[in-house]
């Protein structure tokens, strides 16, 4: 504590007020937490693996285990047709985006409940615990994502120039996570009925995206735009077509970037809204 | 000194909470929604399960640079939310606050940290979390581990550090922080006295280089002793401010009357005791411990006459137990009485006296609680330990035998 401190005339000046309407996120605030981002993040990743004898075997085992299991379901219980395409790989290239997106929309969603201290007992922007939860969760993508370039290489299989959308594609499946995330991670404080139901929710979704199986309609009748609404159709078959060469989903995919920012907008919106009260509520 | 470092102005706070329903349930809000019809009939019985808390009522006070401003009242005072507001946690309802210099807020030790993180990746955490750079943690890190005591423990997962260490591993990052104001509140009531006395040095320490220091608590003895001046909050109202030390006898002195009034009486009730004042020999309320102590007792009504009666004051911890008793028989004319204690044994902290009025061993008055007074640390009797609510006088001999003794296996 040696610092003197100067006289007057240089201290930065805070002002509080009650505020009017939704407080717009503060982005220069943002930046100057980014290294309070980074340790969330990283505090998030090393916990979940601490005092695991597997540790990252168990992000790997995961996604291995419920491929062999619709493996074994789709092709040999069901009979499920996947073109040209190993069911394996078309397995897998739907639980890279599905591993990712299920566990970053469930912890982003009680991110704040979990975090209570952070949120009642410091005053850092609060729209970085959602974001760090989601962005943690990226492990599980990446490591889904190589799982299958081994499978894809063991069938002989090599990702074409198309691979390079992975990074983009992977974006926009981050921009969902976070927009539901925030959406819910707000309303949780609130109600914790929506913690409650999530994985329920969760599970239903899985069924109403093509992860295990593909869609069952053709590709320009009006069923198959009302499924897009889910935007991880979209998603996912834009996935496909990039890792596995399948048909462009175009329209579908098209669907799938406006309601991916539409609800990314809304999550926004609430949670700025939210955000005054979310100290009170919680 | 006349340069305002803290200007509050008016500060509100209203916020609402569920009463009939916990705030978690979506059912309850969506039967209130569904019953009604229109939205303005919507509000008017969403009302019915919500109810205003009015935390803030118009607080206005300034701190010049360097102060140490105490904020004490009792519970749901206002005094975390004030803290809250000028933290940028929350917001003010009405009202605005200034605050001139870079801010650091401290409402809990240890935020953060996670018990399966080594203490060296939880100083780094929630020195990001206090807003300290990586940088800033990584110079003063050897610091911070020399301070908390901690030592070779630093890398091994916090879980398994007793709680003292990590409270006082988290107490040492908060110590490091650098800022222009500090909010401070209550977590210098941590660790053992020896601990506490540290973070009371630390905390001087930052105030006499010029920081500007908010510090809200409970620990009266410490606002006393830490602070300049001091605001009492009541009710979300200021009720009195100036010199730390008049604020903390105003508090004391408004407890004693508070109590005297609200408190559950059994007895007959033929004759009560009215009051009981604590007073150190010079008359003041702060006793400190080992002073010379006078209980004044005051009664009302009319002792039945048959027999003399048996006064008892019952000095407790505030969880209730009881350490002393202090009896005297009177008898019908009594109207006041002292006693005097020489040389309280209590240590610091707070404590409760309950009061008895017997007759033959009828019960004609009791009141649980008559009044409360603190003990601040002092001399004669030196504060050891925190732990133990009594401090006993007392001497240590040692009878030594020889080293040949012990060898040949007599001595013990």
């Amino acid at each position: 504590m040696s610092t003197s401190l100067e006289a007057a005339g240089s201290y930065p000046t805070i002002v509080i007020r009650p505020t009017r309407g939704p407080v717009p996120p503060r982005i220069g605030e943002l930046w100057k937490f980014r290294e309070l981002f980074a340790f969330l993040v990283w505090r998030d990743i090393k916990v979940r693996y601490a005092q695991t004898v597997l540790g990252a075997i168990w992000t790997i085992f995961q996604p291995l285990a419920m491929m062999g299991v619709y493996t074994y379901a789709f092709t040999q219980l069901a009979r499920i047709n996947t073109g040209s395409t190993p069911y394996v790989l078309f397995a897998l290239s739907g639980l890279a985006v599905w591993t990712f997106v299920s566990r970053a929309v469930f912890q982003g969603t009680t991110s704040l409940v979990n975090e209570i201290a952070l949120v009642t007992k410091t005053p850092s922007p609060r729209i970085l615990i959602p974001m760090a939860a989601v962005v943690s969760m990226s492990v599980d993508f990446v490591i889904t994502l190589a799982l299958f370039l081994v499978f894809d290489a063991g069938y002989g299989r090599f990702p074409d120039w198309r691979f390079v959308f992975v990074v983009p594609l992977v974006s926009l499946t981050f921009v969902l996570a976070f927009g539901i995330s925030l959406l819910l991670s707000a309303l949780n404080v609130r109600y914790r009925d929506v913690g409650q139901a999530l994985p329920f929710v969760i599970q239903l979704w899985f069924f109403l995206s093509p992860i295990a199986f593909p869609l069952f309609t053709p590709p320009h009748a009006w069923e198959t735009y009302l499924q897009a609404l889910n935007p991880l159709v979209g998603i996912v078959l834009a996935f496909r077509w990039s890792l596995l060469g399948t048909p462009a989903p175009h329209g579908l995919f098209v669907v799938a970037v406006i309601v991916t920012f539409v609800v990314l907008g809304l999550g926004v919106a609430y949670f700025a809204r939210a955000d005054r009260t979310i100290a009170d509520d919680v | 000194m006349s340069e305002i470092a803290i200007q509050v102005r008016d500060l509100e706070k209203r916020y609402r909470v569920w009463t009939h329903a916990p705030p978690t349930n979506l059912k309850e809000r969506l039967a209130v929604a569904g019953a009604a019809v229109g939205a303005r009939l919507r509000l008017a019985r969403e009302a019915q399960f919500r109810q205003e808390v009015h935390a803030l009522r118009g607080v206005s006070f300034d701190v010049p640079r360097g102060e140490v401003l105490g904020v004490i009242g009792p519970n749901g005072a206002g005094k975390s939310t004030l803290l809250s507001i000028l933290a940028r946690i929350t917001e003010p309802t009405a009202g605005y606050a200034e605050l001139r210099g870079r801010v650091s807020s401290l409402l809990e030790v240890g935020t953060g940290f996670h018990p399966e993180l080594s203490g060296r990746d939880n100083v780094f955490l929630n020195g990001a979390i206090l807003g300290m750079t990586r940088t800033e943690t990584a110079r003063k890190f050897d610091e911070i581990v020399e301070f908390s005591g901690v030592g070779e423990f630093i890398d091994i997962p916090v879980k398994r550090y007793s709680s003292g260490m990590q409270v006082r591993l988290a107490f040492a990052v908060a110590a490091h922080l650098e800022p222009e104001i500090l909010l401070l509140d209550e977590v210098l009531a941590v660790g053992d006295a020896q601990f506490q006395a540290r973070c009371h040095a630390r905390v001087r320490e930052m105030t006499s280089s010029g920081r500007t220091v908010l510090f809200v608590s409970h620990d009266i003895s410490a606002v006393a002793r830490l602070c300049h001046h001091a605001i009492l909050l009541e009710h979300g109202r200021m009720t009195y401010q100036g010199p730390a030390a008049e604020t903390v006898e105003a508090y004391l002195a408004r407890n004693r009357r508070d109590d005297a009034d609200e408190l559950a009486r059994a007895g007959s009730g033929a004759a009560r005791v009215r009051s009981v004042d604590v007073t150190a020999a010079d008359g003041s309320t702060v006793i400190h411990a080992g002073d010379s102590v006078t209980f004044a007792v005051e009664l009302d009504g009319e002792l039945p006459a048959e027999e003399p009666a048996t006064i008892a004051l019952t000095v407790k911890t505030t969880e209730g137990t009881a350490l002393a008793r202090l009896a005297t028989e009177v008898d019908m004319w009594s109207r006041s009485l002292e006693c005097t204690v020489e040389a309280l044994p209590l240590n610091a902290g707070t404590y409760i006296v309950g009061s008895t009025i017997e007759q033959f061993g009828r019960l004609i008055d009791e009141a649980v609680t008559i009044a409360e007074f603190t003990v601040v640390r002092g001399e004669p009797l030196a504060d050891r330990r925190p732990s133990t609510p009594v401090l006993v006088a007392h001497s240590w001999s040692t009878d030594r035998v020889s080293a040949a003794a012990v060898r040949s296996g007599r001595g013990r």
